[in-house]
């Protein structure tokens, strides 16, 4: 019997989780050792036709990172998936929008008039030049894909069955979930979480917690942090509170609060209502007025506490009248 | 057909559910559109319970609990008056008007302010009219897939 087939496709993302993959350093050879590679864009020259060639349920493992964006992802997350036996939701984009997510703030029509007619940089046409799907020309016709006006997560699209959190996950979580797949254990059930823990950030965070009482927050540039105290404790945003843990939490080792980038933690929907639930606890106060004082406070709390999952959240994009 | 708002209550179990009740046995007329929940206290309203109403097809959601120093549990409201203002500001950064959502405290004594507060709401929904989002053709198709 021939190896295993794995399969990496990078659809709406910034190449990060990538990254994560090679991070493995010198254990990427262990994985190019137990697993055949017949798909990998990012490294390796394969083209989407040979794919298409493979018969279905042909290859092992396909992990799939970044959001559906446009008509070519759809399209091929199609594909991995008549393809492939597993396909895993790698990192915050597939599992849940991630930063290109953000752009369900806005439409389509308004990303598209501010970047080809109103940035500053863009050189004036009559009317501006917006891209087609479909350009004829003396030489021929051409088609591009279609860029979507809400961005959506891998499982709003196909069929996902494993999801594995982070931007980017972590190295050391990759090499579990793939040493568990190589292994040959049985996996847990269908749709769960791998290579992330069950609890949230603040149980992976060393700092010293008190009872919290808030009156004032703080925004990153406002204030040095003691780095031994919590971050909330001491007035700044962190996502800790309503982020899975499984990072082993970085920033707030590096003095900086959790983002929220391994998604909300096991049996939470929805991370910025878990946010609102969190600080509105802490808050140290009872006067309507007051309160509203503090809440002008929290600088962007959509793009804060839907950092990376916005896609996925319950109302999943803004409404534009 | 005259719009109808579908308003989803969420009421806690001590004061304003049992003030429901009293508008019930007190036969005060009052607005059919508002569909109770009973929750323990106003502070296990997870804000995601509102969030999933206006997924599913509210036009608004009341939230009632006990008058500030009445709580069961010594301070849940107090938790409630922190969480409604700040939710309002979600709901409002989704593109929903904050008016949608409102928190009354409403004491099991208080069956026509029930009535009243329910009128109000009732009517204020129905002048901003009924709530469309994009994400209830998702979810639509999503449980007809099912």
């Amino acid at each position: 019997m021939g190896k295993p087939t794995l399969a990496l496709y990078w659809a709406a993302s910034c190449g990060g989780c990538e990254i994560a993959v090679l991070d493995l350093h010198a254990r990427i050879l262990d994985v190019a050792e137990a697993f055949d590679i017949v798909f990998w864009p990012v490294a390796l020259d394969f083209k989407y036709d040979d794919v298409r060639a493979r018969e279905d349920h042909s290859i092992d493992l396909c992990l799939f990172n970044g959001s559906i964006r446009n008509s070519e992802n759809a399209e091929i997350a199609h594909l991995l998936r008549a393809k492939a036996k597993t396909l895993v939701a790698f990192g915050s984009c597939a599992l849940e929008g991630g930063i290109p997510g953000l752009a369900n703030l806005t439409t389509k029509q308004d990303i598209w008039r501010y970047v080809y007619e109103e940035s500053p940089s863009t050189v004036k046409q009559n009317g501006g030049v917006f891209p087609q799907t479909h350009s004829s020309m003396p030489e021929g016709a051409i088609e591009i894909p279609e860029m979507w006006d809400t961005v959506k997560s891998l499982d709003q699209v196909i069929e996902v069955d494993y999801f594995v959190p982070g931007c980017p996950p972590q190295p050391e979580r990759i090499w579990e979930v793939i040493e568990h797949i190589v292994s040959g254990r049985p996996l847990p059930p269908k749709g769960s979480v791998l290579g992330a823990g069950e609890k949230t950030c603040c149980d992976e965070c060393p700092r010293e917690r008190k009872e919290k009482k808030l009156k004032k927050f703080y925004r990153p540039f406002e204030i040095v942090p003691d780095p031994n105290l919590c971050l909330l404790d001491q007035g700044m945003v962190c996502m800790g509170p309503a982020t899975r843990d499984g990072c082993g939490a970085l920033c707030t080792k590096a003095n900086m609060a959790c983002r929220g980038c391994y998604g909300p933690p096991p049996h939470v929907t929805d991370q910025g209502a878990k946010m609102v639930s969190a600080l509105s606890s802490v808050i140290d106060a009872h006067d309507p007025q007051e309160i509203e004082n503090i809440l002008d406070q929290i600088a962007d709390p959509m793009g804060t506490f839907y950092r990376f999952s916005l896609a996925h959240s319950i109302l999943r994009r803004v409404e534009k009248p | 057909m005259a719009f109808e708002p579908k308003i989803i209550g969420f009421l806690c179990n001590w004061c304003s559910y049992t003030g429901a009740d009293l508008a019930g046995v007190s036969r005060i007329k009052s607005a059919p559109n508002v569909r109770v929940i009973r929750t323990m206290c106003s502070g296990r309203i997870d804000p995601a319970f509102v969030l999933k109403a206006f997924q599913l097809g509210a036009d608004g959601v009341i939230v009632m609990g006990c008058h500030l120093g009445d709580c069961h549990y010594q301070e849940g409201n107090y938790k409630t008056i922190r969480r409604i203002p700040f939710l309002k500001r979600l709901i409002q950064g989704f593109g929903i008007d904050p008016r949608r959502l409102r928190l009354e405290w409403v004491s099991a004594s208080e069956g026509d302010r029930f009535a009243q507060v329910v009128n109000e709401m009732t009517e204020e929904v129905r002048r901003i009219g009924p709530l469309s989002l994009l994400v209830h053709r998702d979810v639509q198709r999503s449980v007809l897939h099912q």
